[in-house]
């Protein structure tokens, strides 16, 4: 499978979905008035990757800012690896916040709530 | 009737102005209003947590005007916009207020008001467990909301929201909503 490799911009955030090693990162900020069109392409990559998943795949979630829009796409993300650690495969969930940001850990805990999979909640200290 | 869009500023002098815009909401003056304040705030060397609550607020109260504003009446000044809204950012001692002006039409007046109401006489607790019941359940309007914006704007701040809907004429209402956002929640 073809990585996805998205440079970041003010708006959106830097992606990196690589199928060989299963390793995914999504970094920076995501605050698009339209969150389905830049995220929609993620979720289609990620029904694909779910059919030959390597047996661990490691998810690492650094975001600075994301808007309400994009907490929707990003549940769809999530929901897609929910069906790939489902089906018996090992899933990891890394979730960055920096160590003042409590908005952005509970951020993380209200996915980690919805989502059957195992989170580790990551303080960032500079 | 006199109607003047600014009468709500006069009648609420305290805090500096730093930035104030009124006309067509696009993707560049979201841009722009953003650079803005969050470039203000460094210079103001605020606090990361305070700086970080008032750009997410920021960014939820402008894509609001964005996907939800209503069309201008038909006899408003600026007839160019497709999206009018207008927008203040004050700074009050340790606070910010975000304050947003735009046209709504009755019906949807009603519908704004009464969500307002709901997430006003809610506690904390319950405007986590409403943002989760929204973004668990709610799919993405067409419209490109995600009904989550006011919840979330409430959620960070822990502040009630202050509002007003001032007649326009017998079809539109302006509505002003006034958001505090502050060091202590």
């Amino acid at each position: 499978m073809e990585p996805i490799i998205i440079e970041g911009t003010p708006k959106t955030p830097t992606v990196k979905f690589d199928a060989a090693q299963g390793i995914f990162e999504i970094k920076g900020r995501s605050i698009p008035e339209n969150s389905v069109e830049f995220y929609k392409p993620l979720v289609d990559w990620l029904d694909s990757y779910k059919e030959g998943p390597l047996p661990k795949t490691v998810v690492n979630i650094k975001l600075e800012y994301f808007n309400t829009s994009s907490s929707k796409c990003i549940l769809d993300v999530f929901k897609k690896l929910e069906a790939i650690h489902k089906a018996k495969n090992e899933v990891e969930v890394n979730w960055y916040y920096e160590e003042d940001d409590e908005d952005m850990l509970e951020a993380g805990e209200d996915y980690e709530s919805i989502i059957r999979v195992p989170f580790k909640m990551i303080e960032i200290v500079e | 009737m006199s109607f003047d869009l600014e009468t709500y500023f006069s009648e609420k002098p305290e805090g500096n102005i730093i930035l104030f815009y009124k006309g067509n909401v696009d993707s560049d003056v979201i841009n722009h209003v953003l650079d803005t304040v969050e470039e203000k705030m460094i210079a103001a060397n605020e606090q990361s947590r305070l700086r970080k609550k008032v750009y997410n607020v920021l960014v939820e109260s402008l894509q609001n005007l964005y996907h939800h504003v209503d069309k201008v009446p038909a006899d408003f000044e600026d007839q160019s916009a497709e999206r009018y809204g207008m927008l203040a950012v004050k700074k009050d001692g340790n606070s910010y207020r975000i304050i947003t002006g735009n046209f709504v039409n009755l019906e949807n007046a009603l519908k704004l008001e009464a969500k307002i109401k709901r997430i006003n006489r809610s506690s904390h607790e319950e405007i986590k467990e409403l943002y989760k019941f929204i973004l668990n359940h709610q799919r993405i309007s067409a419209k490109g909301g995600g009904g989550l914006g006011l919840v979330d704007i409430a959620r960070k701040t822990g502040n009630k929201f202050i509002y007003s809907f001032r007649k326009y004429n017998d079809t539109y209402s302006f509505f002003y909503l006034d958001i505090l956002v502050n060091e202590e929640n």
